[in-house]
């Protein structure tokens, strides 16, 4: 909106205030994506240079959707692109992805979480549920054979190699195929602590390590891009869930409260996903009501459902539930109902 | 008043966490103060041309009392009060009037009623002043009427006139006179070096106040980056048990009325009411000082410190300036560079950007003048719910959605959702990362929602 008028002898006028805070939606956004680095660098060694691959293709897709987007939606193009926002939906959703998915998952992928999810309703601010995490539950409804099996990780001797080397009759070469941490299935291992921490563990691209996932979590913590209660709470209400619940299949780590932090998505989720500031309410009382909501759910789609993992429908649901939660969070006027000391 | 004693040494260590404050706010990493903070020259301007405004306040403007080719002195009255809420206006130079005309007032941008005195006598003052009267012998009935009769308003920026202020209605009483030391303002310098320069006047403006109101006590503000003025404070006030004085905590707007008063008092009330609602009345340090000036020798209002600042003056500083002085001489004092794109009456947070240079000139409520070269320009974004504003906002508003629903013009659920509580402060705007011009656009709804009323 035109708030700014130039006067003829070129004074500007324009209301106050006249100074502005440095963060902008680009500075966050990008830092976002610089936060995101550490679990890059650590799916690259785990899981080879492919990841690498689909996270760029992601990316490319993403941004050339938005261009597309814009370009229909008679938007300036290039200002908007260089906010970084749909790097950021490009990397999240690549993160979801399993290591070994075809190179068209992360595009189709990308596509949806771009034009259906974020621009039908009104772009960046507007949308309602993550468009990274939409587009992935998208994708495990379209692509169920690779999303939800064919774990595989590179074999410990052969880190930065190629994850889809297969020989003639297709079996592969440098990696193997295991089950995910958090599988219930007959004959699941269990993995040890430290490999959850490290994350040379299967899983998907970005979610296996958690050193890097809190590396870049407390970035954004200590950048105040994010705020530090969401992703504590989301946190302990699955701590504490996993460690009272009554398990529907007894595996060993069933009510190990650590083990259902620190594998699967939970970290990568808490911290990236159920912060982002579009789809999740606008106050502190909000934002602490969603992080208990989405943790409640997580620990009861992982308990209680067939799918071993619940993060990402958990922040979704709780996505729709914003606002709602939005309009019994009101902020107190200040001076009305005081409290009493 | 303890002048013959040696200062006492005051522990200048205090902890940043326990520092009285309010919720919200924001502060700037760099609040600018610095660049006029340390010159403790205040050059004095007398301008050659005086453009005096009859509607230096709150309330209906003043009725000029005098005309073209009248000869005034300094100190002079020329424009008389019109009703209750209003106050006189005094000659700032000694001269003739050039005319009475209409002239651009810089807040409202309206053309007001001017009296234009060109300097051609010699700077001396209308009456010689008595001898400085005796506090003791004077009541609380002259002393507000010498304060009406200076025509002093609210110096903080708000303008309200001074006396009206201080006849409370019947069934309120006031406890607590809290004194706004804070200058939470950013750049401005102007408070600061008055409260350096003129302590005991202060002071002693303020035991009138206190007098003038039958009020028991009084609580000074100063934010913590002003531990100087504390120190120097707290050696005078050692031995009086009726003011106390507190710092708190460097934050935007700690000034204000409602967060002043709960930072020092700890009391609430809601951002439509008056701080009467608690007991409690807030003046500024400027004010103070003014009425100190008028009580003991009746010197009218006639002039005050303005920061002249900002990245578009060489040399920016603080001027002891006349009223009505053309701020074009000021920038010109203060060494403006050519090139420059805004200029702000008052500071950067909620002051008022001026069209033009050329006519602007400085009114009672004028603490600073902010210079900018390279005024940057923002572009907004659709809001992202990051929340910011929220947390920053000190009166508990939603400013995300109450600037959603002014952009979208619905008048009457921005009224219900709070607009008119809005006090414009700025720190949403400020915080905002998609750069919203929320204030802009709530200002622009309170001007709807009041027409709308009007009809």
């Amino acid at each position: 909106m035109a708030d700014q008028v130039k006067e003829n002898n070129s004074l500007i006028v324009s209301a106050s205030p006249h100074i502005r805070d440095i963060d902008s939606i680009p500075r966050i956004m990008w830092g976002v994506v610089f936060s995101l680095i550490p679990a890059g660098i650590a799916s690259t060694v785990v899981f080879g240079y492919y990841s690498l691959y689909i996270v760029f293709l992601s990316c490319l897709a993403a941004v050339c959707s938005e261009m597309f987007v814009l370009q229909l939606r008679k938007l300036p193009v290039l200002s908007t692109i260089k906010d970084g926002s749909a790097v950021v939906t490009g990397i999240l959703l690549a993160y979801t992805l399993p290591p070994s998915v075809p190179w068209y998952v992360p595009v189709v992928g990308s596509f949806f979480a771009i034009t259906i999810v974020k621009h039908t309703f009104g772009g960046l601010g507007n949308n309602i549920w993550n468009p990274a995490l939409a587009a992935r539950a998208f994708l495990q409804v379209a692509y169920p054979a690779t999303i939800n099996s064919d774990w595989r990780i590179l074999n410990p001797d052969k880190l930065f190699h190629n994850i889809m080397k297969v020989d003639a009759d297709g079996k592969l070469l440098d990696a193997v195929t295991r089950a995910t941490p958090l599988a219930k299935e007959a004959g699941a291992e269990t993995y040890r602590f430290a490999e959850l921490l490290i994350g040379n563990v299967p899983g998907c691209i970005g979610e296996t390590s958690a050193i890097a996932l809190l590396l870049g979590g407390f970035y954004l913590i200590y950048k105040r891009y994010i705020k530090w209660y969401v992703p504590t709470c989301y946190i302990a209400v699955v701590f504490f869930m996993a460690m009272f619940l009554p398990p529907r299949v007894a595996t060993p780590w069933a009510n190990n409260p650590f083990y259902h932090v620190f594998a699967g998505g939970l970290l990568l989720g808490a911290f990236f996903m159920a912060t982002d500031m579009v789809t999740s309410p606008l106050t502190k009382k909000g934002l602490i009501i969603f992080a208990v909501g989405a943790g409640a759910l997580t620990a009861l789609i992982r308990f209680y459902s067939g799918y071993p993992e619940g993060v990402c429908y958990s922040i979704l649901l709780m996505n729709t539930a914003t606002p709602l939660i939005d309009r019994f969070t009101k902020p107190r006027l200040y001076g009305s109902k005081i409290k009493k000391v | 008043m303890l002048s013959g004693e040696a200062p006492i040494k005051i522990m200048t260590t205090h902890q940043t966490s326990r520092l009285k404050t309010f919720v919200g706010g924001i502060h700037p990493e760099d609040d600018g103060k610095h660049l006029t903070r340390e010159k403790s020259e205040v050059t004095a301007v007398v301008p050659k041309t005086a453009y005096l405004l009859m509607g230096q306040h709150i309330g209906a403007p003043c009725k000029p009392l005098v005309k073209k080719g009248d000869i005034v002195k300094k100190g002079q009255m020329v424009g008389e009060s019109q009703g209750f809420v209003s106050a006189h206006v005094h000659a700032s130079i000694s001269g003739k009037v050039m005319d009475v005309v209409p002239w651009p007032h810089p807040i409202t941008g309206a053309k007001s009623p001017a009296v234009i005195i060109e300097k051609t006598e010699e700077d001396s003052w209308f009456d010689d002043g008595e001898q400085p009267v005796a506090f003791e012998a004077l009541s609380s009935d002259d002393i507000r009427r010498r304060i009406q009769a200076a025509g002093i308003v609210g110096l903080g920026g708000a303008t309200f006139p001074t006396h009206v202020k201080f006849t409370p209605p019947k069934d309120k009483t006031i406890d607590t006179v809290v004194v706004n030391g804070a200058e939470c303002e950013p750049y401005l310098t102007c408070d600061y070096r008055l409260m350096m320069d003129k302590p005991h006047e202060i002071i002693q403006g303020l035991k009138l106040v206190l007098k003038c109101l039958g009020c028991k006590q009084a609580h000074i503000g100063i934010e913590a980056n002003k531990e100087d003025v504390y120190n120097l404070f707290k050696d005078i006030l050692l031995n009086d048990p009726q003011i106390k004085i507190d710092l708190v905590e460097v934050k935007y707007p700690q000034g204000a009325e409602h967060q002043l008063i709960k930072a020092l008092l700890n009391r609430e009330f809601k951002p439509t009411q008056l701080p009467l609602e608690v007991g409690a009345m807030v003046i500024n340090v400027g004010t103070a000082f003014a009425i100190y000036e008028a009580v003991k020798f009746k010197r009218p209002l006639i002039q005050r410190i303005v920061t002249v600042t900002g990245d578009g003056v060489d040399n920016p500083r603080n001027f002891l300036v006349r009223l009505g002085t053309p701020i074009k001489q000021l920038l010109d004092e203060a060494k403006v560079s050519p090139n420059i794109s805004k200029v702000i009456f008052g500071g950067p947070m909620m002051g008022i950007a001026q069209g033009k240079i050329d006519t602007a000139v400085t009114i009672k409520g004028t603490g600073g003048i902010l210079v900018q070269k390279g005024a940057q320009q923002w572009e907004s974004h659709a809001c992202i719910r990051c929340g910011r504003c929220i947390d920053s906002c000190p009166y508990g508003l939603n400013p995300s959605e109450l600037s959603i629903i002014c952009e979208a013009k619905e008048f009457s659920l921005a009224k219900e959702s709070g607009a008119m509580e809005c006090k414009e402060c700025g720190c949403c705007s400020y915080i905002c990362p998609a750069k919203r011009p929320i204030v802009h656009l709530i200002k622009f709804a309170k001007g709807e929602i009041v027409k709308q009323k009007a009809k």
